[in-house]
């Protein structure tokens, strides 16, 4: 051992007397790992066990919450995918001292919710004699997102061509400026109209206030931590997205890293698995000891690997082999699954060492 | 021995293929009148021997020394390896006719991987060619500009590209041409044996058919090609030798129909013999079988120690252990002899020193007995005490092997403590277990120091006990250490006795507390809440407080003793060692055994039986929410709801009804809980031996909502879930909601509405098993070359750190007090 494994900084921290340490140490001593231990086996089944054995149920219907997430099986599974977008993204914003109350959270949760035209319109119709699209706004809606006409008008015309908007209090009136449009265009833009985005956070599809102990929570559905993390008012440490991908590129690996285990463990948690931390932090770690998140499985972690026989006894054998021909690959047979197909001693545990008589 | 140092791939040559072959195959006639191989068919003596008593005619050894060798047939034109396809199209993308490079080295190497976005150049840098789009028509002509290439151009543009253009284009394992198989390597009869079936038909292998198959049309071909045949035959031939090649290398490419056999099947030729589950490396190199070893059905023996498994005598007789006869043991190991294969501790084999093996049988009994000496190797029975590995499938974990040791018993089956059945997630439903019985004193030692029950009584998933009490052992031990349990002393004396403890008894009564730690090491001192504890502190009777290895006070139930939550077992696990934790275990169950025989305990219809007020506080319960969500449906119908954020009307007065039909549940359950008299029923839900109090509720207040998917039922008919129902009826009723209870009996719809549920659940399950069998088996594969080196670092296989300390702070789960190093500590 080049330096010597002491106990965990937070015993230092403590003031704890000589004989106590002592006492400590011996333990610490004791429980350390054996040089061999074949920590990513036990890991893997650590995890995969409970998965197995226990009723990792995909829906819960406690309570009266109202956001509807992934969890369970499936969310595990996603989580080791990797997969890019989640089933059900969902971000957890805790707010700032001054916003940490039930109207603040309120506000700052209408404020994110992403507002698509149609929902504050209030009836809208293709006027086929003028040949122009009738925009009725509802003026309660827009009263509460503080918007009027004129601005909205601003919006659709950022992104849509071609058109003159005439605005008249809670009414819009949208015309092409062609001549030689059909109804079907006209048709298209009806759609593009209601689907405009006016405000809030893209992506952010619905909020919910919750109070979670001290705090004001804002639950919400679909997530956007670049966006979100801009506002002013919310607390950023401890604020979190389930992405593991939209993470990894705003805030950067080993947040992507934390982020899978804390997805992890409060998945198991939730189903009342009791799993050490020690096996997540593990598969987290593999995932990302290479600077990107690689899934657990045939195009991550497992498909990446130096032996070609390794490989190809887990998915697509014959790619595998064929490939190892055409490049001249060669398998140094310095893992497990290698030297048990070849019948040698596999070198984890007791395989690790040799012995060797005195002489 | 040597051992294999690496293995290099590469692809094969035609000239190793002419080095490796012993024969051409030329005949596609397998066997002649008299059903003997015909000479330069594919099942000629020269490849090989498959029936016993022949000798090869190449090697001249016998079947099972012989090796079988390899042939070769001569292809009448080259065909492309289907294999390479992919390979063979980029290669002829970036080169030109005249074999030059389409592509300047340092664009390819930029592209690294993805070779396929580069644009070839226009015009070829040697001959000036004009290069033309290179298209593939699947299953694998090749059209360059509108022009099909015969494979024998390909060949040639192959051959005349140089090795460094190869190996710019990572073509590394051999030469671009050898993908254009001309010589087909025909694999010896030992790899495709043929087998004899009943009624004395031969039944050929798979590979065997194709190989014919090939033979054939090759032969075909070629003397097509010498009488000059016109161009449309020769190619058509030219296409169905392809189909035929291409198949024997894989038989389910996509654009191919497979080759299938005259019964219809689809032939398994060499790409589906190595592949997926039942492929040679799942099924054969991974996972082998294994000699030494056995499997019947298990059943449990609650008076050996959870250390042993009880082995059936018949299998004790079959399995064996090479003992080498030394002057220390010999007159032991004579005795063994003498008993021979069919009395028990005997033995049923002698190797003699020059190596002959000899079976011990009745009538050589004596001779052997005079030859045996100092350096023979007796193979003796399995005994008491030796050392086995356990096993229950599926292997979720590594406490589902286990070492045990062994104690030969009467009757067929394995014997196993119920402590440890929990490990293995084993019942006596009819399971069958795993025994294997290492051969090697290397083998029997790791064995017992690291996978002995004892030693895995610590689970690495979560660092507390994973073996301990269950079901009876913990009702029967709140039975004996509840309040005023008091025991004779003559009761104690045979209580301790059976459990192996003799002690000097100076009492004459002692409580079950004081019986109890008896079995409690010294070291222990301990103090929490247990199960059956209604209070927070030690005020309570129940409340578990032990001082020096005596109970002071508190009632021993799954908090103490259980897998998981133990904290007693945990306590001693950790402060005395394995070793004592496996004592005390076998201890307290036989004293728990006794005491149950003692006592007795069983539940019966009447530990339901409520007093006659709970049924109307339950009755008028369901009424008042009734009519609750009946006042939330007239809203919804009025359209008075505001939804919540996000949602509709609809599901919004759905969760509503739901949170007020849910909460009847929890409701009934207090109100049961309050009013359950102790019985057998409650002392099983409280002590966590088996059941809880919401079953109890279940089968005397109501069931209640059934809900599938988390929602109420909604499946059924238009609008309603049975034709009793109004359309578009909301009431609870008519969604899965039973009024009634297990004991008064449920009516047809709320049995209709259970059944649904318990489907559910049904289904849930075996669609899970899949899923997470697939999960576990991507985490295992991913993971498992990490292990701890001599750092303490966590390394993968090719010794890259994963982590700097494993798990942070080098502690191991499953040595630790539940993931630290001391709890009290911490809190």
């Amino acid at each position: 051992m080049d330096e010597k494994l002491g106990l965990p900084k937070k015993f230092n921290d403590m003031k704890l007397s000589k004989e106590q340490k002592k006492h400590l140490e011996a333990r610490f001593n004791r429980m350390i790992y054996a040089p061999g231990e074949a920590v990513g086996v036990v890991a893997a089944q650590s995890i995969s066990e409970p998965a197995t054995q226990t009723t990792l149920r995909a829906y819960h219907a406690e309570g009266r919450t109202q956001l509807v997430t992934t969890q369970g099986l499936p969310r595990l599974i996603e989580l080791f995918d990797a997969r890019k977008i989640p089933k059900t993204p969902t971000m957890t914003i805790y707010l700032d001292k001054g916003y940490n109350n039930k109207e603040g959270a309120t506000k700052i949760a209408a404020k994110i919710k992403e507002t698509k035209l149609i929902q504050i319109i209030d009836t809208d119709a293709i006027d086929l004699v003028n040949f122009r699209i009738e925009v009725n706004l509802d003026p309660k809606q827009s009263k509460l997102l503080e918007i009027d006409g004129e601005s909205i008008a601003v919006l659709i015309k950022k992104s849509l061509k071609n058109i003159n908007i005439e605005v008249s209090k809670d009414k819009l009136l949208i015309e092409p400026k062609k001549e030689e449009m059909t109804i079907k265009d006209l048709q298209s833009i009806r759609v593009k109209v209601r689907d405009k985005y006016i405000k809030g956070i893209k992506g952010i599809s619905q909020v919910v206030v919750e109070k979670e102990g001290d705090d004001w929570v804002i639950k919400t559905l679909g997530s956007n931590l670049k966006k979100v993390l801009k506002l002013v008012e919310l607390d950023r440490i401890r604020s979190f997205t389930n992405n593991i991908y939209e993470i990894r590129s705003v805030l950067g690996i080993e947040a992507a890293r934390n982020a899978i285990v804390r997805e992890t463990l409060t998945t198991m948690r939730a189903q009342g698995v009791d799993t050490d931390i020690r096996h997540v932090l593990l598969v987290a770690d593999a995932m990302t000891s290479t600077g990107e998140i690689r899934a657990i499985g045939r195009y991550g972690v497992a498909g990446g690997k130096s032996s070609v026989l390794s490989r190809a006894n887990f998915e697509e054998t014959v790619k595998h082999l064929t490939n190892a021909a055409v490049k001249h690959e060669l398998d140094p047979l310095k893992s497990v699954i290698e030297n048990v197909i070849l019948g040698n001693l596999a070198p984890v545990g007791t395989g690790t060492v040799k012995l060797k008589l005195k002489e | 021995m040597g051992t294999i140092k690496e293995i290099k791939f590469k692809m094969i040559s035609p000239e190793m293929v002419q080095k490796l072959s012993v024969m051409e195959v030329t005949t596609s006639d397998v066997y002649d009148v008299d059903a003997y191989p015909i000479d330069g068919g594919v099942m000629d003596p020269r490849l090989g021997v498959i029936d016993p008593g022949m000798r090869c005619k190449t090697c001249g050894e016998k079947m099972g020394d012989c090796p079988g060798h390899f042939g070769h047939i001569e292809l009448a034109r080259p065909i492309v390896n289907i294999l390479y396809l992919k390979e063979v199209k980029t290669i002829l993308t970036y080169t030109c006719k005249c074999g030059a490079l389409l592509a300047t080295k340092e664009d390819v190497a930029k592209k690294e991987l993805k070779i396929s976005s580069l644009a070839p150049m226009k015009v070829c840098p040697e001959c000036g060619e004009k290069y033309e789009k290179i298209k593939l028509e699947k299953p694998s002509t090749f059209y360059k500009g509108k022009k099909a290439m015969t494979s024998l151009e390909v060949r040639e543009q192959f051959e005349k590209i140089s090795d460094e253009d190869a190996k710019t284009l990572k073509i590394i394992g051999g030469r671009p041409e050898w993908m254009i198989v001309t010589l087909l390597l025909v694999p010896s009869v030992t790899t495709r044996p043929s087998i004899t079936l009943e009624n004395g038909d031969r039944s050929e292998d798979d590979l065997t058919h194709k190989l014919v198959d090939i033979i054939r049309i090759n032969k075909r071909f070629a003397d097509n090609l010498e009488i000059g045949a016109p161009d449309f035959i020769i190619e058509d031939l030219w296409e169905l030798l392809q189909y035929h090649v291409s198949t024997y290398f894989n038989n389910e490419i996509s654009s191919i129909p497979p080759a299938r056999h005259r019964s219809g099947r689809a032939l398994k030729t060499l790409s589906q013999r190595l592949k997926s589950k039942d492929g040679r490396f799942r099924h054969n190199l991974s996972g082998k079988r294994v000699n030494f070893s056995a499997r019947t059905v298990v059943s449990p023996d609650p008076n050996i120690s959870i250390n042993e498994v009880g082995v059936p005598e018949r299998i004790a007789r079959e399995l064996t252990i090479p003992v080498k006869v030394t002057k220390h043991n010999i007159k032991y190991l004579t005795e063994f002899v003498k008993n021979g294969s069919d009395k028990h501790p005997g033995a049923n084999y002698v190797i003699m020193p020059e190596g002959i093996r000899k079976k011990i049988l009745k009538d050589n009994k004596e001779l052997i007995l005079e030859e045996f000496k100092v350096g023979c190797i007796l193979e003796r029975h399995m005994i008491d005490g030796d050392i086995v590995l356990f096993n229950r499938q599926p292997s979720l974990h590594r406490m589902s092997v286990m070492a045990h040791k062994v104690k030969v018993m009467p009757h067929k089956t394995f014997r196993i403590n119920l402590c440890v059945c929990k490990p293995y997630n084993a019942d006596f439903d009819g399971d069958e277990m795993n025994l294997h019985f290492p051969q090697t004193a290397e083998a029997r030692a790791e064995a017992e120091e690291l996978m002995l029950v004892e030693q895995n009584i610590r689970s690495p998933r979560f660092g507390g006990p994973i073996i301990g009490c269950d079901q009876d052992y913990l009702s029967g031990s709140y039975l004996a250490t509840k309040k005023d349990t008091i025991f004779t002393k003559k009761a104690v004396a045979q209580i301790l006795a059976s459990a192996g403890m003799f002690v000097e008894l100076k009492k004459d009564t002692y409580t079950g507390r004081e019986l109890y730690s008896f079995a409690i090491p010294k070291e222990i001192t301990i103090s929490y809440k247990s199960a059956v504890c209604k209070g927070d502190d030690e005020t309570d009777d129940d409340f578990v407080v032990i001082k020096d290895g005596q109970i002071v006070q508190g009632a021993i139930d799954e908090k103490s003793i259980a897998p998981f939550k133990g904290k007693l077992l945990d306590a001693i696990d950790l402060e005395c060692g394995h070793t004592e934790a496996r004592i005390f275990l076998d201890r307290i169950t036989r004293i728990i055994s006794e005491v149950m025989a003692r006592k007795g305990f069983t539940i019966s219809i009447g530990d339901l039986d409520m007093p006659e007020f709970v049924d109307k506080e339950i009755q008028n319960l369901m009424d008042k929410r009734f009519a609750k969500v009946e006042e939330l449906i007239d809203k919804y119908k009025k359209n008075k709801i505001v939804p919540s954020p996000g949602r509709t009307p609809e599901e919004t007065v759905e969760d509503m009804i739901m949170f007020e039909l849910n909460n009847i549940t929890n409701d009934v359950q207090n109100i049961i809980k309050a009013n359950a008299k102790e019985s057998g029923a409650t002392i099983m839900a409280n002590t966590g031996a088996r059941g809880s109090i919401q079953n109890l509720a279940y089968m005397s207040g109501m069931i209640g909502q059934e809900a599938i998917r988390g929602r109420r039922i909604f499946r059924g008919y238009k609008g309603r879930t049975l034709s009793q129902f109004k359309k578009d009826d909301l009431s609870p009723l008519s969604h899965g909601f039973v009024r009634e209870s297990f004991k008064e009996g449920i009516g047809p719809i709320g049995f209709f509405f259970e059944a649904m549920k318990g489907r559910e659940g049904i289904m849930d399950s075996s669609l899970k098993t899949r899923v997470s069998g697939y999960l576990q088996r991507r985490l295992v594969n991913a993971l498992q070359d990490i292990v701890v080196n001599p750092q303490i670092r966590a390394v993968d296989g090719t010794d890259s750190i994963v982590q700097f300390t494993a798990g942070e702070d080098g502690i191991d789960p499953s040595k630790s007090d539940r993931g630290t190093i001391d709890r009290e500590l911490n809190i």
